[in-house]
């Protein structure tokens, strides 16, 4: 039985040694040459000293970077990947909360940025890590010692305290995952990714850990190829990209601007899209451009690992039509509870999302009561403890038996793929200086978020200062000053009229 | 040109948009802003801007910006 994720790097880089498994397009790492430089770069940590712990990683995406994630995992520790473009104040953040003993960062690219962060634990560049061979009998002591019980990873999801939240997964977790996720993507030795998602986010799971486990390809798509649809698809098309796990707004915007009528990505049989409700029309236009393609919505949250439940489109949709979200993933299980924790099996009855099986991961790191409040016994089972995932997503039947995402409960929202707490943002506002009430909404047809807020400080300023707490997902379009917040009769802010205003002024 | 400044700098209050003609290059204008821009020239100037038109070169500075919407107007 596979204990730990290095079993699928290692038989793949032993059976298919000079295979590329990573690149960017125009450098790339064969599956030998980045067991190589995992091996020497986990045992350089090992003899550093450092094992069975979170160590950072702050590079730029590239096949180095997951080099780097499969060192820490050589040296038993779990890693925490770290991007630049989350703001240096968000990683600030991080490396306060969760105090990693060492970072690793790449020499040319992210060390220099790395000393500005005022972090006190040691940083190594990966080139200086993976100089050498590293020594087997080293690794293996490591590899007797590891469980597969052991997270494997941290990442970090927006917090509504205004703090990330990291949710540590295991390596069980993960092999959980993308067992099932290979059957639902049929993927294989042949498969070629083109990888849309950031490193630092669970997203990229998908194209990571399937390419491991079947010796297939990921590409690293430039990112400013993505503004660029007809040089996107010429991408795809020059590279035989034919696996592609994207956020939906990259495929709608695709189809939006009209790309598909000029050019086809010729090669694409699997499109696997989530984080956001695909609209209808969109999608037409998408399986009418490629009839051959499988389309795929996927939904999961972070906190079990990636997605729990798939869809793979087999049916037109009205324009007004939520596209469902479909069933639970092999060894996943899904059920919709109403608020009284009693089960719902009748179709459009709304309730929530409760996931369970060996995908839910082990919750907030360093965060009990956060991750008490999230990860609770099983309503349904008396018996024994059983963790399940309480997401706070809302769905319902509909009546092919097949679930449909209706909203959240509370104030988290995704905006353009990413997971935002309304909240952070609403924290970083508050904590300026001049700014007294905070309240952020988000027009969801529009997908733009409003901010208002009372106070002295002008609006330009307000919005130059954010621009350096929060990573530019998060950034309001639009930003207003008001004398005053209209108020419900408890004296809490009005979000309803606000959220109104804000659409009013979208229109 | 004012207009397109207006579009543009609502954007970013502090880039050089008259100057610069690294705005993809250099990293100024992110996927976000290049949506937010095709939506506001179809806004503000009643322009669609084709697929084919939507590449570095027509958004590296101000002045390409501003000959695509001449060029696009006068089709």
């Amino acid at each position: 039985m596979q204990r730990n994720l290095l079993e699928y790097l290692e038989n793949s880089a032993k059976e298919f040694p000079d295979k590329t498994a990573f690149s960017d397009g125009k450098k790339g790492l064969t599956f030998e040459e980045l067991l190589d430089l995992s091996k020497a770069a986990g045992c350089s940590l090992l003899e550093e000293g450092f094992a069975k712990e979170p160590i950072a990683v702050l590079m730029d995406k590239s096949p180095a970077m997951a080099a780097a994630f499969l060192a820490v995992l050589y040296s038993g520790g779990c890693y925490v990947p770290l991007d630049r473009e989350m703001s240096a104040n968000r990683i600030k953040l991080i490396l306060e909360t969760l105090k990693p003993r060492a970072m690793i960062v790449g020499e040319k690219t992210t060390a220099g940025f790395a000393r500005t962060l005022k972090y006190d634990g040691e940083i190594y560049s990966f080139e200086e890590l993976s100089f050498g061979d590293g020594d087997d009998e080293i690794l293996d002591e490591a590899r007797e010692r590891a469980l597969d019980t052991d997270p494997a990873y941290i990442v970090y999801t927006s917090g509504s305290t205004g703090i990330p939240k990291g949710v540590a997964a295991s390596h069980r977790n993960v092999i959980d995952y993308i067992e099932a996720l290979g059957e639902v993507l049929q993927a294989d030795g042949g498969t070629i990714f083109g990888n849309q998602s950031p490193l630092y986010l669970d997203a990229c799971l998908k194209d990571f850990y399937t390419t491991l486990k079947f010796a297939a390809e990921t590409v690293f798509i430039p990112k400013t190829l993505f503004s660029f649809p007809v040089k996107l698809i010429g991408f795809l098309n020059e590279h035989k990209i034919n696996t592609v796990c994207w956020v939906v707004s990259v495929f709608t915007y695709i189809s939006g601007v009209g790309a598909l009528e000029s050019v086809q990505p010729k090669f694409l049989r699997t499109a696997a899209f989530g984080s956001e409700v695909f609209p209808a029309k969109q999608l037409r236009l998408w399986r009418e451009a490629l009839p051959d393609t499988r389309f795929i919505n996927l939904y999961g949250p972070t906190e079990c690992t990636g997605m729990s439940c798939f869809y793979e489109v087999d049916r037109e949709f009205d324009d007004d039509e939520a596209v469902p979200i479909g069933k639970a993933f092999p060894n996943t299980a899904v059920t919709l509870l109403d608020d009284d924790g009693q089960l719902i099996e009748d179709a459009d009855v709304p309730g929530e999302i409760y996931i369970s099986g060996a995908g839910v991961t082990y919750g907030y790191y360093g965060d009990f009561e956060r991750t008490e409040q999230a990860f609770v016994q099983n309503p349904l089972n008396s018996a024994y403890r059983e963790i399940v995932y309480k997401t706070g997503d809302l769905a319902r039947y509909n009546e092919y038996g097949e679930l449909v995402y209706i909203s959240r409960r509370d104030q988290q929202i995704k905006h353009m793929g990413y997971r935002i707490e309304l909240a952070e943002i609403e924290a970083a506002a508050a904590g300026l200086d001049g700014a007294a009430l905070v309240c952020c909404v988000f027009d969801s047809v529009r997908s733009l978020i409003t901010l208002y807020y009372t106070g002295t400080i002008e609006e330009p300023k307000l919005k130059k200062q954010l621009k350096e707490l929060l990573p530019g997902y998060m950034l309001p379009s639009a930003v207003e000053r008001l004398d005053e917040f209209p108020s419900l009769s408890s004296g809490k802010i009005d979000r309803k009229t606000l959220t109104d205003k804000a659409i009013e002024r979208n229109v | 040109m004012d207009k397109l400044l207006v579009i543009l700098r609502n954007l970013d209050a502090e880039a050089d948009f008259e100057n610069c003609v690294t705005l993809i290059d250099g990293g100024i204008l992110d996927s976000f802003d290049i949506i937010s821009i095709i939506a506001a020239i179809d806004e503000e100037f009643g322009i669609t801007v084709p697929a084919e038109e939507i590449i570095p070169e027509n958004f590296n500075s101000a002045k390409a910006l501003y000959e695509m919407i001449q060029r696009l107007d006068e089709e």
